[in-house]
């Protein structure tokens, strides 16, 4: 049956004064927007088909094509929005599951937009960046109780205490769990060479690790989920840390699938699973059903590897994360990577990545507040996720009480995603979500790499900028000060909840 | 010397290499205008390839044996002595196709330059300009001018 | 200046021996002598000439500044006569005497002239070198000359057809084959050319006879055909082919050996030593037979005189891979190539052909053993030069066969190590 009720998103329009019929439109597009009539000698739009995702017109050379939101418009209403309409009749003509990737797009409350940085004035005189050191290594891990010294036989002083494996970032930014298999090999390759060269760290997700990254290893984190793919005793030790996904803040609770038809040679090999078979991560970790359990794995893995590697626990920002959060510290996580609502993914079901979980910022806090309150702040780093767009949100989430932050969306963006959220329909127009070989060519891995280093230094700059007008030299001195933070527009509880002052108190 | 390479591997197959190369090459050096006025006149020094997913832009090596400067009866295929680049001169050409006959990289075509109206067209490398414009155009790189 | 080089001949082997020479030895002397008193001019564009397409000054095959860049002392409008290979002296018809270290004979070639009755009557030329045009020219204006018989239809005789109508003289092509360009183009390509001609309003006689060179008063007044027909005419050019011009060579007494041409190994070398020679008067190693023989191609011409000028200034070069007979030629403004074995294919080879008679365009490629061994483009010639390059490298083509004559017919269709040799290679070589 045609889809009759479900009208184009977009309109594609095309200036005809300035096309010249070259046709890099109609080569570029995945999804047939863009057409040439031989017999007319005409290149032509039919914006049906366009998921918005300006391939065509940031390739257009002569700047004629502009996309625009369908001028179609309902009745305006409040409650029934053109999205919730047009979502029933999808379900209504398909009767599944509807699908979405990234993040959500819904209004929820962005908490960063109503948090301010505090600045130094007069006292406590603020710092130039460009002529004093800033400081923003970053050491993900366990840290001691207490540190103890001793001078040694040679007369000097020397550490006592024994540290447990550390990841050193030289910025607190790392880039999150992307499997190989959901982004494509190039843009694989592209954030394990981006992190190698700012000296921090890229996820592999849970698809395994190709042996051509291997390379790459000592700045990646391997990860170990539900599905357990590419996992064996050398993919755990090759690697800086591992990490034990639980759950992921586009979807919490939700497993994954990797159809059958995306699993090729290569990710065959890299997932340890055979070709053509479907991808299937369990919603839970079968072995996993209590925090008990958890212990048992992260055990597993620090014997596997002789506790050499940091081990990460990372879940969804749902309701009781503290108290999930306190768990897995108590469980023996080295960090803990808390997802929150706003996090990507390659695919979900619409409505659990728009409906289900909470913001990172009030998860952040509260974890942070709750392991500091039971005295364990120290046994694990915290790691923040869900939706980073600048500096400045890396910069509160660390006065929120975060360690280091994952960012997903912003590298995806930084090598050319335009957020059309079509990830799952693997035709993503710029290379990155996609295994079709006429697609991932097109992501230049030595382009995408600059493009990703260059974002995380110009973040580590900006990073700088705002601790020298805090008037402090270190990204430690900003850790977990909220005091630095002052809220503007919520509520009192939610202001108790992040440990925030309101704006003028 | 500096050379234009293809890197196979990440290219679009857009053409925007092709499109820029002609604007580069028109009379009036403007995109929109050279497109409909000259389209067919002018040539491309490069083209694209493509079958399937696999597409590379190929122009012409500037060998260092080159056969087409060994086949060129008029003497209009010459080496410039700065760039190394091996260069047709439009006003020397008869329209022989030697040249053709011999590019085992068929990157020498039928022009329509020349006091005749047709002579050998092929990559220029823009004239000594310090970056091809296929080279500064290609959106992901596929194209790479350098010294290897 | 001492003369270490001594080059007879001034044309493209000539140069391209003197440009080699160079590249290796900048000080040691060099002299250039050439029967004509001329600089160096390409001889394939005397018919551009005389059709006025192309000035004095085009045809210039080199820069006014070549023989002072590369400090050559040409030595021009003297004819070599004798040499003496153990001596190492060249003699001049003036007598002169010129010394050498090496010698390089690049004598090109000299039409052939059937002695057929009146072939020496006012009116009747050859056509292969620029005073051949410059006659042609003076007569046809001092004559007004309105008819011509081109007795030939290969290279020269239809270039010369298309100088002659060019400039409104009405052409009639007298061909003993039965087919124009009958060495280079099949009977379908051969057609498509004679179309082209006609169309401009040559008239064609093929497989035709010529038996005499009707005179009157001295002065060429119609060529009579085998079987008795006449064509009034006041101007004959003789086309019918170029011998090797190996002249200088007979002089020595068997030291330099000749057959049609001097014979020459892969180094160009002759058999006397110190004495090399190169181009259309050599007869060297053809490369798909792997035969000597002379083929006067404006390609291999050039190759030999660079191999023999780098083993003249004692380089080391690469050994000759042997001529591969090639053509290009624009036929009234259709142009046609054709490379190896194409005309005449052997019977076990492969052929492949494809046609559109609209455009009009053909195609067609010779393969043996899944190699191409000959090539043919009429109309549509772009990229024939992939053909060559495959022919050149002897590359097997069996998995690429059926893409070889599609319209997308590229480096993409190559097999793929042959591919990356071309794409990435700085010094391919065909």
């Amino acid at each position: 049956m045609r889809r009759w009720l479900v009208q184009p998103e977009f309109k594609v329009e095309r200036d005809l004064e300035r096309c010249i019929q070259c046709q890099v439109c109609v080569r570029q597009c995945a999804n047939d927007v863009h057409s040439y009539d031989e017999e007319d000698e005409q290149v032509s739009s039919d914006g049906a088909c366009c998921v918005g995702c300006h391939r065509c017109a940031t390739l257009c050379p002569t700047g004629a094509i502009s996309i625009s939101r369908s001028q179609l418009e309902f009745k305006p209403n409040a409650n029934w929005t053109p999205e919730s309409i047009r979502n029933v009749y999808k379900q209504a003509e398909g009767g599944g599951v509807l699908l979405s990737a990234m993040g959500t797009d819904r209004p929820w409350r962005v908490y960063w937009d109503h948090l301010l940085l505090n600045a130094s004035q007069v006292t406590n005189p603020s710092i130039d960046p460009l002529r004093e050191p800033m400081e923003l290594v970053t050491y993900l891990g366990r840290k001691p109780d207490q540190i103890r010294v001793e001078r040694g036989p040679d007369g000097k002083v020397r550490l006592a205490t024994e540290i447990t494996p550390q990841l050193k970032l030289q910025t607190p930014i790392m880039f999150s769990a992307m499997s190989y298999g959901s982004i494509s090999y190039n843009a694989s390759q592209a954030l394990a060479r981006a992190a190698k060269a700012a000296g921090t760290f890229a996820n592999t997700g849970e698809g395994g690790l190709h042996p051509d990254f291997r390379q790459y290893a000592s700045n990646m984190i391997v990860q170990v989920a539900s599905g357990r793919f590419g996992v064996d005793p050398d993919y755990l030790n090759v690697a800086a840390a591992v990490e034990i996904k639980i759950g992921q803040g586009a979807k919490p609770g939700i497993g994954g699938h990797l159809p059958g038809e995306k699993v090729d040679a290569a990710i065959s090999r890299t997932r340890m699973i055979p070709q053509g078979s479907d991808a299937i991560s369990p919603a839970p970790h079968h072995d996993i059903y209590s925090i008990e359990d958890l212990r048992q794995l992260i055990y597993a893995i620090k014997e596997t590897t002789q506790h050499r590697k940091p081990v990460s626990v990372k879940i969804a920002a749902v309701h009781n994360v503290s108290a999930i959060a306190s768990g897995a510290v108590r469980a023996g996580a080295d960090i803990v990577a808390i997802d929150g609502l706003r996090g990507g993914t390659g695919a979900a079901p619409t409505t659990i990545r728009d409906n289900v979980g909470i913001p990172i910022e009030l998860a952040l806090a509260a974890v942070d507040s709750r392991l500091r309150e039971e005295g364990i702040r120290n046994q694990a780093s915290i790691v923040a996720a869900g939706s980073f767009r600048s500096a400045a949100d890396v910069a509160k989430a660390i006065a929120l009480g975060a360690d280091a932050v994952y960012i997903g969306t912003s590298a995806c963006v930084a090598m050319g995603c335009h957020l059309c959220q079509r990830c799952y329909t693997g035709k993503c127009n710029w290379g990155i979500a996609t295994q079709d070989p006429f697609l991932t060519k097109r992501l230049n891995p030595d382009v995408a790499t600059r493009r990703l280093t260059n974002l995380l230094r110009g973040w580590s700059l900006e990073i700088k900028e705002m601790l020298g007008m805090m008037g402090v030299n270190a990204i430690e001195s900003l850790r977990g000060n909220r005091e630095h933070l002052r809220a503007v527009g919520l509520s009192d509880r939610e202001m108790v909840i992040l440990g925030v002052k309101p704006a003028g108190e | 010397m500096k050379r234009i390479y293809a890197r196979e591997e990440f290219c679009l197959g857009c053409r925007l290499c092709e499109i820029h190369c002609l604007v580069r090459h028109s009379k009036s050096k403007k995109l929109i205008k050279a497109f409909r006025k000259e389209r067919g006149e002018v040539v491309p020094g490069v083209m694209v390839e493509s079958a399937g997913h696999v597409t590379f832009a190929m122009q012409c090596r500037h060998c260092d044996t080159a056969p087409c400067l060994e086949a060129c009866i008029t003497g209009a295929m010459h080496r410039d002595k700065k760039t190394g680049a091996v260069i047709c001169d439009a006003d020397k050409c008869v329209g022989c196709w030697m040249c053709v006959m011999v590019c085992p990289a068929g990157a020498v075509r039928r022009g329509k330059d020349g006091k005749e109206g047709k002579a050998a067209s092929k990559c220029d490398l823009c004239a000594g300009d310090k970056t091809p414009v296929c080279v500064l155009n290609c959106p992901n790189e596929a194209i790479v001018y350098e010294e290897r | 200046m001492d003369t270490r080089h001594l080059i007879i001949g001034n044309s493209v082997a000539a140069v391209a021996a003197v440009e080699a020479i160079r590249e290796v030895d900048e000080t040691g002397g060099i002299v250039m002598v050439s029967r004509e008193p001329r600089h160096v001019y390409s001889r394939p564009l005397i018919s551009y000439w005389l059709a006025g397409k192309v000035d004095d000054r085009r045809m210039d095959w080199r820069p006014r500044s070549f023989y002072d860049e590369l400090k050559v002392r040409a030595v021009l409008g003297k004819e070599a006569v004798r040499l003496d290979a153990a001596k190492h002296v060249v003699e001049l018809a003036d007598g002169g005497r010129i010394g050498y270290e090496k010698l390089l004979i690049a004598t090109g070639g000299t039409p052939i002239v059937p002695r057929i009755k009146g072939h020496d009557a006012a009116g009747v030329f050859t056509f292969t070198e620029w005073a051949d045009a410059e006659r042609v020219r003076d007569f046809i204006r001092q004559r007004k000359v309105g008819r011509a018989v081109v007795v030939g239809a290969g290279m020269i005789g239809v270039k010369a057809a298309e100088a002659l109508a060019g400039i409104g003289v009405k052409v009639t092509v007298v061909e003993l084959a039965p087919r124009v360009l009958a060495a280079a183009l099949d009977e379908p390509a051969a057609r498509l050319a004679a179309g082209a001609m006609t169309e401009a309003g040559v008239e064609l006689r093929c497989g035709a006879e010529v038996e005499a060179v009707v005179a009157r008063e001295r002065h060429a007044a119609a060529v009579r055909l085998k079987g008795g027909e006449e064509l009034p005419c006041e101007l004959v050019v003789v086309a019918v082919g170029v011998a090797p011009n190996a002249q200088l060579a007979r002089t020595t007494a068997g030291a330099v050996e000749v057959d049609r041409g001097v014979l020459v190994d892969d180094l160009m070398r002759t058999t006397a030593p110190d004495v090399y020679a190169a181009g259309d008067v050599a007869q060297g190693r053809e490369a798909l037979s792997g035969t000597k023989r002379a083929i006067p191609i404006w390609p291999g011409a050039f190759r030999q005189g660079r191999i023999a000028g780098l083993g003249m200034a004692g380089a080391e070069p690469e050994r000759y891979d042997g001529a591969l007979v090639m053509n290009s030629v624009s036929v009234f403004g259709l142009p046609t190539v054709s490379v190896g074995v194409a005309a005449q294919p052997p019977g076990d080879a492969e052929v492949l052909v494809s046609e559109n008679a609209g455009v009009p365009s053909y195609r067609k490629v010779v393969l043996k053993g899944g190699r191409i061994i000959g090539a043919m483009l009429v109309g549509d010639i772009d990229r024939a030069g992939i053909f060559t390059g495959l022919i050149r490298s002897g590359t097997d083509v069996s998995s690429v066969k059926e893409l070889l004559l599609t319209e997308q017919f590229g480096v993409l269709s190559l097999p793929a190590e042959y591919r990356k040799h071309v794409v990435a290679g700085a010094g391919i070589e065909v």
